[in-house]
């Protein structure tokens, strides 16, 4: 049924009152069970929100929200031993570049699977899976190697340094983005394309001007996506930063709590909080097209 | 439906094969993408150039021959007319090539290796960092007072040694062309001190007892030899007032490839197959070995090992176990909430979404800290509530069992959301004419789900289930942060395989901690890679029947 119909139906029988019975067997126990399972879903973060609040790192008698103490997320912003805002601006500018890079990349890639026709398309597509499913972990020992022999010769984008880290990143990127980029741009139909080459535009105009514009709000959710996954990151940024100062969010805060329940603890919450917020607004805000970016390519491709 | 998006697509590909794709497009060339093409080739090109120096300032040729090659392509894809496909790949390829293809190919050659901590340079480091070592003092060998001096013209340190027994007075520093260690007198302004020993040289500053301590690493670690042959002995001082005569212990014949050990007239032979200097007569060897090509021998020891065998088909069950009930559990849980929420009459169905997906959009790696801490078997949050309910204190992550429930608990935790969010977005993408038309044909609406949907469902998403299996299958950082792969399990086994240990974590202990086996790591990698690229295959096969079967 549609929600015309539903309405029309309502507005068929208005004086009918549900008795609380069927309510609930039509709406309300569905209600009960979106509030269990949002229980599962919260605790642990109202967790760490009442740890970051707490006096010294721990929930005293297993009460939530039993202080509200801000001096932890003040001694974040003072702290000298812990550089959080220099860490914070690493993450988002690394992850920032890594994001617009890897997206126009796989876009460019995508548009060449999606529109152009060429030997070895297929295999390339299949190549693009199957290099995907290399786990990234077991290539630390080649990238260290690779990054330590660069750092002989090219110290500026060797180990320890931000530029090696983005390319890093940006070479493990790619593949699975230009396989769901393709899914949507194989979307637009190629009508558009034909229409705008009989007028007489180049390949190059068709793409920057024509396709781009089309899945624009795509590209917006890659790069978002890639922007979290690279915040996310712990083991690539571990194994290639070394200095304190240059460390990302989730190496530094990683670092914070070797020993859980002490006052680094409540510190880690702190920057816990404060290094999720942002991300989870955005992606609260903008879940309908996360969810289109998810499924798309598979949903449609 | 992805059929009719193929179809769309495939006439054009049939018409345009053949066609050289220049006369499709415009072939004219605006004078801004002129531009612009020109522009952004002459930055790679100088960034190129800029490198090709330093590479080859640095005796690179190679490198530099493979920097050159690539830059010329480069330039050819963009110069030259048609090849648009090539155009719009390059970039992306590079990548690839440098960070995905070369990491597989040099994992592949590393497992058939024995590269680790102590085999990991060539032969010459090996012999390096073994003469290094085996340093010894010459038996008999003289005895000397020493006075550290600097040598004002060139600010080096020298030794200014006397000899104990026969009071002959020598100078050198650590480089024997420049410093040599020779015998001087009065002559050469030389003063001798109250106890008989040298004091101070003409040229030279003698460092005071604060100055010595000051630079004692340094001084220590001289070696001053006494002739310019390699092999000759050479003093070294541990406290900076006198020295002794020292000498290599480790003789390398270059002919043979062996080590004599001059203390006990052992011989070491090398052996390229082992990659080790091995003694000819008992089974001593050098810890400090090279790298050598081992073939299949990492691949023999993973299938053939008796003592790894349990634990490594122990490991491998789990981790089918941990991925497969991850996919599947967190599928169930988000495809029956997507069905839930797929009511008209359900209110606040915005503020429930929003919150039901807070676990996914929490960064994974701050959750896997934030459920570690509680776990915690002392002031953990689950183990607070627990004594509220008068349960006594549980080692979640301590024990085998309740490890696994606990990362799989987590799991469920950081995955439903997801599966939800896109069991949601298949749910809207199944055209309402069919749900209509099965309604009209008096579908109840439990068919409906299980003969409609369900099946139209599996389809859309069993690419993303697959994906997801592999990532389970290989999920690092929730393992390692929260159990770092433990309770250690059986420390008698040569390798280290904890309670929670996936494959990929068991083998990033491999190939990080303890021995730093990174032959036997890579070949692990390589069957890991194997084994979870054939699963994916299979599956995506299977999916291709089941679209086929719809």
């Amino acid at each position: 049924m549609t929600t015309a119909e539903v309405k029309a139906m309502a507005a068929l029988h208005p004086q009918k009152k549900k008795s609380f019975g069927r309510w609930f067997r039509e709406v309300g126990w569905r209600h009960l069970v979106a509030w269990v399972v949002i229980l599962y879903a919260i605790f642990p973060i109202l967790y760490i929100l009442s740890t970051s609040l707490s006096n010294d790192g721990s929930i005293q008698n297993g009460t939530l929200f039993g202080a509200f103490n801000l001096s932890n997320y003040a001694e974040l912003f003072t702290s000298k031993d812990y550089p959080f805002l220099t860490w914070a601006w690493n993450t988002v500018y690394i992850a920032s570049i890594v994001a617009v890079v890897s997206v126009f990349m796989s876009a460019l890639a995508a548009y060449a699977f999606s529109r152009l026709r060429f030997a070895g398309r297929r295999v390339g597509l299949l190549s693009l899976i199957l290099i995907q499913m290399f786990p990234s972990i077991l290539g630390l020992v080649a990238i260290f190697g690779m990054l330590s022999t660069l750092t002989d010769f090219l110290p500026a984008i060797g180990l320890g340094t931000h530029a090696g880290l983005i390319l890093v990143y940006l070479g493990g990127s790619l593949g699975a983005g230009t396989y769901l980029m393709y899914g949507f741009f194989n979307t637009v139909p190629i009508e558009i394309d034909e229409a705008a080459r009989m007028d007489g535009a180049s390949h190059a105009q068709i793409f920057f001007t024509i396709i781009l514009r089309l899945v624009a709000p795509i590209l917006a959710v890659m790069a978002l996506l890639s922007f979290i996954g690279t915040t996310s990151d712990f083991v690539l940024a571990s194994i290639v930063l070394e200095k304190q100062e240059s460390l990302t969010l989730a190496v530094g805060l990683g670092g914070l709590i070797g020993n859980p329940f002490s006052k680094d603890w409540a510190m880690f919450s702190a920057g816990a909080v404060l290094a999720a917020t942002p991300i989870v607004i955005l992606f609260i805000a903008l879940q309908k097209y996360i969810v289109s970016g998810l499924v798309g390519g598979a949903v449609k491709g | 439906m992805s059929k009719v998006d193929e179809q769309a697509v495939a006439p054009v590909s049939a018409r345009k094969k053949k066609n050289n794709d220049a006369m499709h497009y415009g072939s004219k060339q605006s004078l801004t993408s002129i531009i612009v093409k020109i522009f952004l080739l002459g930055i790679i090109d100088s960034i190129s150039v800029f490198v090709g120096m330093l590479l080859i300032a640095q005796g690179q040729f190679w490198a530099t021959v493979v920097l050159g090659a690539a830059t010329l392509i480069i330039n050819w894809i963009y110069l030259r007319k048609g090849g648009i496909a090539a155009k719009y790949l390059a970039p992306g390829v590079i990548f690839l090539l440098v960070f995905q293809v070369y990491v597989v190919f040099f994992s592949g050659y590393i497992s058939f290796t024995n590269y680790s901590d102590g085999n990991n340079g060539s032969m010459a480091d090996a012999l390096d960092s073994i003469q290094q070592a085996a340093v010894v003092p010459v038996d008999g060998g003289p005895t000397y007072d020493l006075k550290v001096v600097k040598n004002e013209a060139n600010g080096d340190l020298e030794f200014l040694a006397t000899d104990y027994d026969t009071t002959d007075v020598f100078l050198g520093g650590t480089d024997f062309s420049k410093e040599p260690f020779h015998q001087i007198t009065e002559t050469d302004g030389l003063k001798i001190g109250d106890d008989g020993y040298a004091a101070s040289v003409d040229g030279f500053k003698t460092l005071t007892l604060d100055e010595i301590s000051a630079r004692g690493e340094e001084i220590t670690s001289m070696r001053v030899p006494i002739s310019a042959d390699p092999a000759a002995p050479f003093l070294i001082t541990t406290d900076g007032m006198s020295a002794e005569q020292n000498a290599i212990d480790a003789v390398y014949d270059a002919k043979t490839e062996t080590i004599t050990r001059l203390s006990d007239g052992v011989k070491f032979k090398a052996n390229q197959s082992t990659g080790f200097f091995e003694s000819t007569t008992t089974d001593e060897k050098y810890e400090t070995g090279w790298r050598v090509n081992v073939g299949f021998q990492n691949y023999t020891t993973i299938f053939s090992d008796e003592t790894l065998r349990g634990p490594l088909l122990g490991i491998l069950l789990w981790t089918l176990v941990f991925a497969a009930s991850s996919v599947i559990g967190t599928f169930i849980i988000g495809l029956a909430l997507a069905f839930l929420f797929n009511s008209e009459k359900l209110r606040g169905k915005k503020i429930y979404r929003a919150l039901i997906i807070l676990p996914y959009a929490f960064p994974a790696f701050l959750s896997a800290y934030v459920w570690k801490g509680m776990f915690q078997t002392e002031n953990g949050f689950i183990n607070q509530q627990l004594a509220g309910l008068g349960i006594d204190p549980i080692a979640w992550l301590q024990q085998e069992g309740t490890a696994r429930w606990a990362v799989l608990l987590v799991n469920l935790w950081l995955g439903f959301p997801y599966m939800f969010l896109i069991s949601t977005g298949a749910l809207q993408a199944i055209p309402g004419e069919l749900t209509e038309s099965a309604t009209i044909d008096g579908a109840s609406p439990w068919q409906q789900l299980r003969l409609i949907k369900l099946p139209l469902l599996l389809i859309s998403l069993s690419p993303l289930l697959i994906s997801s299996f592999a990532f389970n299958f290989n999920n690092f950082t929730l393992i390692y942060l929260i159990t770092g792969g433990g309770p250690a399990g059986d420390a008698t086994l040569p390798v280290d395989v904890g309670g929670t240990d996936l494959l990929i974590t068991f083998v990033y202990k491999l190939a990080f901690k303890g021995g730093q086996d990174y032959g036997l790591a890579s070949a692990f990698s390589v069957l890991i890679f194997i084994l979870i690229g054939t699963i994916s295959y299979l599956g995506f096969r299977r999916t291709r029947s089941l679209e086929e079967m719809a």
